[in-house]
């Protein structure tokens, strides 16, 4: 009778991404792998549709999809550092640096070998360098970590800079492409008469990699980043990802529970690098050319804000945010100079009125959500009692809650 | 109201698993441990008691490897553990919970216990990366222990909640759980019933045996001597770091020294049984 | 033969480095009072002293100072400068506390976030200068405004004359009187915020919530109170450090903060965060190891040299030179 209390009050303010989520996890298995396919393929072919309003006007479209993809791959890399282990990173602009180098000296500056065959070696260099970097580092705690990490990052561009053997300041050029495989031509939309139509004069070879054709990059950092998503969740979901978030949450309990931590977090950094030294691999060879100016410690501070932004510790945060970093200043290209500004203010804005960043780890969610019911039980405390006093249900029928135990 | 009828068969085996020998800790200038000496025999449990700073938290650091003593040693299952690291001492088996609770806060209850464990498993990044046999032989062992563990303590339906949104008794039942986890021979319970009511106490002390009949040794400090004198086999009592009592629940309740140390009697005036 | 000319030139390098260091110590306290307070890396403080160097040029402007002035209307003109400066300064670690950090410590964000909002708060402030030319047109203002905001993005100078005549001989190497003032000058600065951190009411609530925050509420300090007069003291001495950078270098630019922000944030994590002698020491190690080590390796390298100290300092020592403690501050 007195069940006219409506539903949850406040559960649907806001929160669009949650629910999203929400929804979105409450469809079965192979309905939510279809949609991932789906979103993948969308993915793949955006780039040809060419999507008004969506597209960047002015600078090629194409290109500006390369670099975000570039920035999600850093971002997820980076996520594992800082938002599954919990590590402070400023520095991760010089993981990037290194995988981007090591491709430019083997393929152009000292060595001529193919891009594909510089890749692993670039790789290993980069995992390498992280263990090197974080042996001596890691053990030191907290926010040094991120001061040295950021001393890191300088070494590095300073080195570059100073270094006849790569290049000083002019940086590194040309930087082969990867090997391509011409098969067909695939037609972009035109949507300068408003509706959109298959411009057969307006096409992108699958799969050439070329300098005036930016999309087959895009198409190879996509497929690079559905594999290190995949890697990142298998790894994330065993033993090796609840060490690091044990060792995030309380290092000494960790280590008591048998968790190896400085291991752990060693690990934590050479993923982290060796996904960088993909990123930059790639950026150097979509660039042909690399010069220290590229690697800078604003741009560890944007990779940084992407993961921040996004919401850390999840790994689709980090895609998000890295989306948000990198391609509203491609699409807001007109206001130019008022970019970093904008930049900055959304920086702050975001960390009052969203700290958890926009899509945040499920365990936060999941805290607000009891808290919210939590508050919502205590608001609904009072006419419950009222209701007892008027006679209603017994006292017995109330009390299972077991809400009870918990002491004040 | 604690019932006072003593465990009647402590299981001396003459089996020793634990034993800190003349064990000194000094921190500057003050000394937190002074030649303690003390053994657990397999199978028992073993009540550390003490007033206020007596260095019981301390004798369970040297014990688990946070603190190196300054001299002695300590041995377990016949091997030399000083100066082992941390987590090399967890999986040589003890296992530890803390006075003031410290869980993985933001991992579910069932993840914490997997992270204890995940002490017992081997492996690595590539493994789960490969999704090998072996790995996930590990991960579905482990989650099996971890819900076996999590009902066991009385915890079971909350395994995908939040720790830190766990009620307090909850999270302390929960710190048994992760310890029990890394399937260790020594459980050391750090004041397992601070803050409990009476009957959650008595209710604690019910699940202490019951971890013993698991076949566990445990170590347990705690402040409420009625409460421990029900169900341990034996007693150490320290006071000011030194060790001044190592007896049966009935003799220590009798010692003038223990007495005195608890009620506080200038130390002048405490005759210490040696 | 790089070593001989270290040799060499050693008092100069030495010299040079102490002049630089001094900066570093004024801007590093800053960063450490904040993060003995607050555990905060205040990213933008490097922004509080960017403003501060503009300050003391437009002040110069003001009273008309330029190249020909000299003896006693040189050295009034640069102390009313320093004054401005550190009142600029104050004033934007004031308006960056209440804008940037008291809205997160109101919610009890992480502080990871804190960093976060401190970033941006940083991008904003450096682009506000280098946008103040465009800001001015765009609320037509410019032609009032006239030189104050004119080439926003480019460098800008000190129009008083830097060079000083050697005034000392030590070793057979001149030091000029500026070298001293610079030194001295911020030397008799940081004596003066240590003592009142440590002699004052203020300051001892700065020390008590810097140790323990709670108890110190409860024992009826006034945190917020302290957390601002934190980021003004820190702002103060930035403005100070400003004048005297420009005293040295005699170029500024929008973006110049942030190279001397991680310099001084490096000398405050070599001294020992939170602790204010730390931050002494760190800078002046710092300023002297660069100078020494750039004349080992070689300019290019001075700020490698830094950095590398900073690593192999904290492998060592993990808590910085001096250890942390503003809340232990020794007596």
């Amino acid at each position: 009778m007195s069940q006219t209390t409506s539903a949850p009050p406040r559960r649907s303010r806001r929160d669009l991404l949650g629910g999203l989520r929400r929804r979105l996890s409450g469809m079965p298995r192979w309905a939510q792998f279809l949609l991932m396919v789906a979103i993948a393929l969308l993915c793949y072919v955006l780039p040809l549709l060419e999507p008004p309003i969506i597209s960047t006007p002015g600078t090629d479209f194409g290109g500006v999809l390369f670099t975000v993809s570039v920035y999600v791959l850093v971002a997820v890399g980076l996520n594992i550092v800082v938002g599954y282990a919990g590590l402070l990173d400023l520095g991760y602009v010089g993981f990037y640096a290194i995988g981007a180098y090591t491709v430019g000296v083997l393929t152009a500056q000292h060595a001529t070998w193919p891009w594909l065959l510089s890749l692993p070696v670039a790789l290993v260099v980069t995992m390498v360098s992280g263990v090197l970097l974080g042996w001596p580092t890691l053990r030191v705690r907290g926010d040094y970590l991120a001061i040295v990490t950021l001393g890191f990052g300088e070494i590095v561009r300073l080195t570059l800079i100073n270094s006849e053997w790569l290049g000083a300041a002019r940086g590194i050029r040309p930087i082969p492409s990867p090997p391509s495989l011409p098969l067909f031509e695939v037609p972009h939309l035109d949507w300068s008469t408003g509706v959109p139509l298959v411009d057969f004069s307006d096409t992108t070879t699958f799969i050439e990699f070329g300098v005036t054709d930016p999309i087959p990059f895009y198409w190879l950092a996509l497929t690079l980043i559905i594999l290190v998503l995949l890697a990142d969740k298998r790894i994330k979901d065993s033993r090796v990802g609840r060490a690091w978030e044990a060792t995030r949450e309380d290092e000494d309990a960790a280590e008591l529970m048998g968790v190896p931590t400085f291991r752990f977090k060693l690990l934590a950094f050479a993923i982290g690098a060796f996904v960088g030294g993909i990123a930059g691999s790639l950026f150097a060879t979509r660039q042909t050319f690399i010069n220290p100016e590229s690697f800078t410690l604003l741009i560890s501070i944007l990779f940084l804000s992407a993961v921040v932004v996004g919401g850390q510790g999840n790994r689709w945060g980090a895609v998000i945010g890295a989306v948000v970093v990198a391609y509203l200043p491609e699409r807001f290209r007109g206001f130019e100079q008022w970019r970093v500004l904008v930049f900055g203010l959304a920086l702050m804005l975001l960390a009052i009125y969203r700290p958890q960043g926009l899509l945040p780890p499920r365990r936060t969610v999941r805290a607000q959500r009891m808290e919210a019911e939590t508050e919502a039980l205590e608001v609904g405390e009072e006419p419950e009692d009222a209701v007892i006093a008027a006679g209603g249900p017994t006292p017995d029928d109330a009390a299972p809650t077991d809400e009870g135990s918990s002491r004040g | 109201m604690a019932e006072t009828v003593q465990q009647p068969t402590p299981v001396t085996t003459g089996d020793t698993l634990l034993s800190l020998d003349d064990v000194t800790l000094k921190f500057g200038g003050v000394t937190a441990l002074n030649g303690v000496s003390f053994h657990i025999d397999r199978g028992e449990i073993l009540g550390l008691i003490g007033p206020n700073g007596a260095g019981k938290t301390t004798a369970f650091n040297v014990v688990t490897g946070i603190y190196r003593p300054t001299s002695g040693g300590v041995t377990f299952d016949g091997e030399q553990i000083t100066g082992l690291k941390r987590y090399r001492i967890a999986k040589r088996g003890i296992a530890r919970t803390f006075q003031n609770i410290r869980l993985f806060r933001a991992m579910t209850a069932l993840e914490n216990v997997m992270v204890g464990a995940d002490a017992r498993h081997t492996t690595g990044p590539i493994s789960a990366l490969l999704g090998l046999p072996r790995h996930r032989r590990e991960e579905a062992a482990g989650r099996e222990l971890a819900l076996e563990l999590l009902d066991f303590v009385g915890v079971g339906g909350r395994a995908d909640e939040l720790a830190g949104n766990l009620s307090y008794g909850d999270q302390r039942r929960l710190e048994i759980a992760r310890a029990m986890a890394t399937q260790p021979k020594l459980l050391c319970l750090d004041e397992p019933a601070a803050g409990f009511n009476p009957s959650e106490k008595q209710a604690l002390m019910e699940l202490i045996r019951k971890i013993r009949d698991r076949g566990l040794t445990v170590l347990l400090i705690e402040h409420d001597m009625r409460l421990v004198m029900g169900v341990v086999d034996r007693v150490v009592v320290l006071e000011f770091g030194t060790k001044i009592a190592d007896a049966s629940p009935t003799e220590v309740q009798n010692d003038p020294a223990v007495i005195a140390a608890y009620l506080g009697v200038a130390e002048d005036e405490v005759v210490t049984d040696e | 033969m790089a070593f001989q000319y270290v040799l060499d030139q050693f008092v100069s390098l030495f010299v040079g480095g102490l002049v630089f260091g001094s900066v570093y110590a004024l801007i590093a306290l800053g960063y450490t009072m904040v993060y003995g307070v607050l555990q905060l890396i205040n990213f933008a403080h490097s922004e509080v002293f960017m403003f501060g160097t503009f300050a003391t040029v437009w002040a110069l402007w003001l009273v008309g100072a330029d190249a020909t002035t000299a003896g006693v209307a040189l050295v009034a003109s640069l102390a009313v400068a320093m004054l401005i400066a550190m009142i600029t300064s104050g004033g934007v670690a004031l308006l960056l506390e209440r804008v940037a950090y008291r809205p997160l410590l109101n919610r009890g964000a992480p502080r990871l976030i804190a960093l976060i909002s401190a970033i941006g708060a940083s991008f904003v402030l450096s682009e506000l200068m280098g946008l103040r030319g465009a800001l001015a047109s765009a609320l037509g203002v410019d032609d009032v405004l006239g030189r104050y905001v004119a080439r926003s993005r480019e460098n800008l100078g000190l129009p008083t004359d830097r060079t000083f005549t050697v005034q000392f001989e030590v070793l057979g190497y001149g030091v000029t009187n500026k070298d001293i003032i610079i030194v001295l000058a911020a030397l008799l600065m940081m004596i003066a915020a240590d003592q009142f951190i440590r002699r004052t009411r203020l300051g001892r609530g700065i020390r008590a919530v810097a140790q323990d925050p709670e108890s110190a509420s409860l024992m009826g300090v006034n945190s917020t109170r302290v957390i601002q007069l934190t980021f003004l003291i820190g702002g103060l001495l930035a403005g100070a450090a400003a004048t005297l950078y420009m005293l040295q270098v005699g170029l500024t630019r929008y973006n110049a903060g942030f190279l001397l922000g991680v310099k001084a944030f490096t000398a405050a994590v070599l001294g020992g965060i939170g602790n204010l002698r730390g931050a002494l020491v760190g800078g002046l190690v710092l300023g002297v190891a660069e100078s020494l080590g750039s004349g080992l390796f070689g300019s290019e390298w001075r700020h490698v040299v830094a950095f590398v100290l900073l690593v192999v300092i904290l492998l060592f020592r993990p808590t910085g030179l001096l250890g942390e403690s503003l809340g232990k501050a020794r007596a």
